[in-house]
């Protein structure tokens, strides 16, 4: 969703560096804060998501459980996950988190995207996907540590929360987060939204939640999208929210060293072979060989015939 | 280079040139072959190096842009794969490795430096063109199998995302090592001049025959004393 209100900051597949003279927006960029410990799973941001996007997802089958549609697709960006979870006391506990792109610092679907301008990164940290370029490869798939990125099987495009970029570019709050009635949801700076998660952190702790801890990964260097978790050190909890996520050591090797090693490479295969013929040059056959040949020949008819 | 060598009853498994007796080295079908195997390859490795990377994405335009690469791409090499079958089921038993070989690839100086005369004879194919046989063997059977894991249109679905993961690596690597070997496999054939006639006008000279795959030569001549005998 190209917008000119936004400046890009890093492009897939492009090699040089997108326009930097701007400074670096103040707080961080934005963020989007998700407080599972006030989530009631009503839903309201999904449908929010639904009308602002004008997504209509198929209708699904029931699985049994409150989670619906049963996973994210091309029409669904974000979705509740319901983890009914049985606690040390025995009690159960219901975590509700909200899924979507988590629009990180060090984003491995634009790492992997072969298509320049297909992905995207704003200055405000969101991670945005121009379909217009994409080319429905699934790399970004393969390059995301969070399983987000679905391609679509319509148009084979790649589809994923956009962070409502058009929508923070004039100055709104995403749809989801203008829907939420429990102020689950918040959105600001990256500054103001740690900020607001440290005192409801010092609020849940007061209350017993001792593991109480805000989820901005490291190994992504961050991220535009944070929770507040009951149970920080134990985010696998939250329908498998990874521990520590990071982009690949396969997709780094792919997406890194391995492409100009393998164009250095292919190119001295060719200089070599350009350089042998220079210096040592072709392998001929002549007279002398023709000749040899023949009398090879002539010797290999024999003087007798064989059947 | 006009004098005739061979008179017309000699030529056995020759074709009939009036001027002098050529061996034939592939005929219309397995030339026919390798160069639609050509084809399929040259596309599929200039589309695949369009995703490889961005300073070579230009050459998706090649096959009509981004999208139609990544749609013709998997065909392309899923085709360059059957036709190679076709031709490699040709060629595998005259690529089986003998003794001797090993023997021509430790004298891999005298190869290079085009001192023929040293190297133990050679049959229809030397080590070098077996290494190459083998390596597009390798290299197109892991192509073709983490291809079908990347294959997002198909069969993708059926697999994991680490899974998915590797064998994109895999498949990069699988397809630099191919291409570095047919970049090697090219210029071998600009290097042994009179190669490139084999396979475009099926024949060779008896002289180059004679120097570059002598036994092969011997068991022509022997088998043009009696030329049914030849298998093909």
């Amino acid at each position: 969703m190209a917008l000119q209100s936004l400046d890009i900051v890093r492009r897939s597949a492009t090699t040089t560096r997108s326009p930097q003279i701007r400074q670096a927006p103040a707080g961080g960029g934005v963020a989007k804060l998700i407080d599972t410990t006030k989530c009631i799973g009503c839903k309201a941001c999904q449908v929010a998501c639904m009308e602002w996007n004008d997504l209509r997802d198929e209708i699904g089958t029931n699985t049994g459980q409150y989670q619906n549609p049963h996973d994210l697709s091309a029409s669904s960006w974000t979705l509740m996950r319901f983890a009914e979870v049985e606690n040390p006391k025995g009690d159960l506990e219901w975590l509700i988190r909200k899924d979507g792109c988590m629009h990180c610092a060090d984003p491995g679907c634009l790492k992997a995207c072969p298509s320049p301008g297909a992905i995207v990164q704003y200055a405000n940290g969101i991670v945005d996907f121009h379909e217009e370029n994409c080319i429905g490869c699934g790399y970004c798939v393969t390059g995301c540590p969070f399983d987000i990125p679905r391609i679509s099987k319509k148009d084979h495009k790649a589809y994923k929360c956009t962070l409502c970029s058009d929508r923070v570019a004039v100055g709104l709050e995403p749809a989801c987060i203008k829907a939420c009635p429990t102020g689950a949801l918040v959105f600001g700076t990256k500054e103001d939204m740690q900020q607001h998660a440290a005192e409801r952190i010092e609020d849940l702790k007061s209350r017993g939640f001792e593991h109480a801890g805000l989820y901005d990964p490291a190994g992504v260097q961050g991220t535009h999208v944070m929770y507040v978790l009951h149970h920080a050190d134990q985010p696998q909890l939250y329908s498998d929210l990874p521990q520590d996520p990071h982009i690949s050591p396969t997709v780094r090797l792919w997406k890194g060293v391995a492409k100009p090693l393998g164009i250095a490479l292919m190119a001295f295969t060719a200089l070599a072979g350009f350089f042998h013929y220079i210096r040592v040059g072709p392998d001929e056959t002549d007279e002398g060989d023709e000749a040899a040949a023949a009398a090879a020949a002539a010797a290999s008819r024999g003087p007798e015939k064989t059947p | 280079m006009s004098a005739p060598q061979f008179n017309e009853g000699d030529r056995g498994a020759a074709a009939a040139a009036p001027r002098r007796a050529l061996i034939v080295r592939y005929n219309a079908s397995e030339r026919t072959n390798h160069w639609l195997v050509v084809i399929a390859f040259m596309l599929a490795a200039l589309s695949g190096l369009a995703l490889f990377h961005p300073a070579l994405f230009f050459l998706s335009n090649l096959l009509g842009g981004g999208p139609w690469t990544r749609i013709l791409h998997p065909y392309l090499g899923l085709t360059m794969f059957l036709l190679f079958l076709f031709l490699a089921s040709r060629v595998a038993r005259d690529n089986r490795m003998q003794p001797q070989d090993w023997q021509w690839l430790r004298q891999y100086r005298d190869v290079i430096e085009n001192r023929e005369g040293r190297l133990p004879e050679v049959g229809r194919y030397n080590a070098g063109q077996k290494l190459v046989f083998y390596a597009v063997v390798g290299c197109l059977t892991l192509l073709l199998l983490t291809g079908l894991v990347i294959w997002r249109v198909y069969s993708s679905g059926y697999f994991s995302v680490g899974l998915m993961r590797l064998a994109s690596v895999l498949h990069a690597i699988a397809a630099l090592v191919l291409i570095c070997t047919i970049i090697v496999h090219i210029y071998a054939a600009i290097w042994v001049k009179g190669s490139v006639r084999a396979m475009t006008r099926g024949t060779v000279t008896p002289g180059w025959a004679w120097k570059h795959h002598r036994a092969w030569f011997r068991e022509i001549m022997s088998h043009a004393t009696n030329p049914r005998s030849r298998p093909d």
